[in-house]
């Protein structure tokens, strides 16, 4: 076997293993552990927020996807009671809040510096080429 | 003569029943407090001239919001809906108290109050009081509520989300606006039956 002959055949057989994972994540149903998309408060938020820390928990926008990441749930580790998202939730409480339709929600919130925070609910990923671009999605949002 | 139950079979019965014991209660529509707290109790002038207070209500389920009479967009919007869920839910409306707080007491007197919500469900009831003691409600239930003044006047930007007092005066979800009244129909029925 020459050296030529060996190079193409490492080629093909990587182009079959990138089409395999790239068939996999088109194909392979969407099977997630939780559909909760939980956000904590830390025990001592309120201390370090005393004490000048700019302490940012909520992006100003959650994105969701129907049937696959669906439920917003917040809850407060901290000692005091906290304004977060749309609630006030007490030490040690959670709030747990689904979401039925793909749509943009706008909630008032003081912990933000707009006053308002959004959660995009989308649709759930329908046919392969959704379930790879929502699997691409979720990949570089682990990156980032 | 009565015979030994086996003893894999009792633990198998046993294992049901902790499985059916523990088993989740049956997801509302609405945001879930887990667990719930007590509900900040209220004390503000009612629009049917007696006192507002939750402890009026135990036994009932008290849906309870936020807004202004002078709203043009947001509150008839949120009325008619519980409007329309009192009406879908029949006989069990009875087991239903609306309460509608206002942010405005400014112009939202008793009777002004009273007015605006007959024209939804005559058995709303609405609560006003000093401006101090309806920033302390709201600020217990995490409630926002910012005036902008306008060419003719002012209105308010607030949360409009309604909350669900439970019978023992827990307060067990947060609904957020927009949601249909089939969905506090089949809110209510679970919170009622529990």
């Amino acid at each position: 076997m020459t050296a030529r002959t060996s190079w193409r055949a490492a080629l093909a057989a990587c182009a079959v293993l990138v089409l395999g994972v790239l068939a996999w994540a088109a194909l392979a149903p969407l099977d997630v552990a939780s559909r909760d998309e939980l956000f904590e408060i830390p025990h001592g938020t309120y201390a370090r927020r005393m004490a000048g820390d700019r302490v940012e928990i909520l992006p100003d926008t959650i994105r969701l996807t129907l049937g696959v990441k669906d439920v917003l749930l917040l809850r407060n580790l901290d000692e005091v009671p906290q304004v977060f998202g749309p609630a006030l939730i007490m030490p040690g409480q959670s709030f747990r809040l689904p979401f039925e339709r793909a749509s943009t929600y706008s909630f008032a919130c003081t912990a933000h510096a707009s006053g308002q925070m959004n959660v995009i609910v989308e649709p759930g990923p329908d046919g392969p080429w959704q379930t790879l671009r929502w699997r691409a999605r979720q990949l570089m949002r682990r990156w980032a | 003569m009565s015979r030994p139950i086996p003893r894999q079979l009792a633990a198998l019965a046993l294992a049901f029943g902790l499985a059916a014991h523990a088993a989740p209660s049956p997801a509302l529509k609405a945001g879930v407090f887990e667990p719930p707290r007590q509900a900040p109790e209220l004390m503000l002038r009612g629009s049917d001239g007696s006192e507002v207070k939750l402890s009026r209500y135990r036994g009932k389920l008290v849906l309870m919001s936020f807004g202004f009479t002078s709203c043009a967009a947001v509150c008839p919007v949120t009325l008619a809906t519980l409007t329309q869920a009192r009406k879908l839910l029949g006989s069990l409306a009875d087991s239903v108290q609306v309460v509608f707080v206002t942010v405005d007491p400014e112009r939202d007197d008793p009777q002004r109050l009273k007015t605006f919500l007959a024209a939804f469900d005559p058995a709303f009831v609405g609560a006003t009081g000093k401006p101090e003691a309806l920033e302390a409600v709201r600020r217990s239930y995490g409630v926002s509520a910012r005036k902008i003044p306008m060419a003719d006047g002012y209105l308010f930007d607030h949360s409009s989300s309604i909350f669900l007092i439970d019978a023992e005066g827990r307060l067990r979800a947060m609904m957020p606006y927009g949601h249909e009244a089939r969905d506090f129909v089949h809110d209510v029925k679970l919170l009622l039956a529990k």
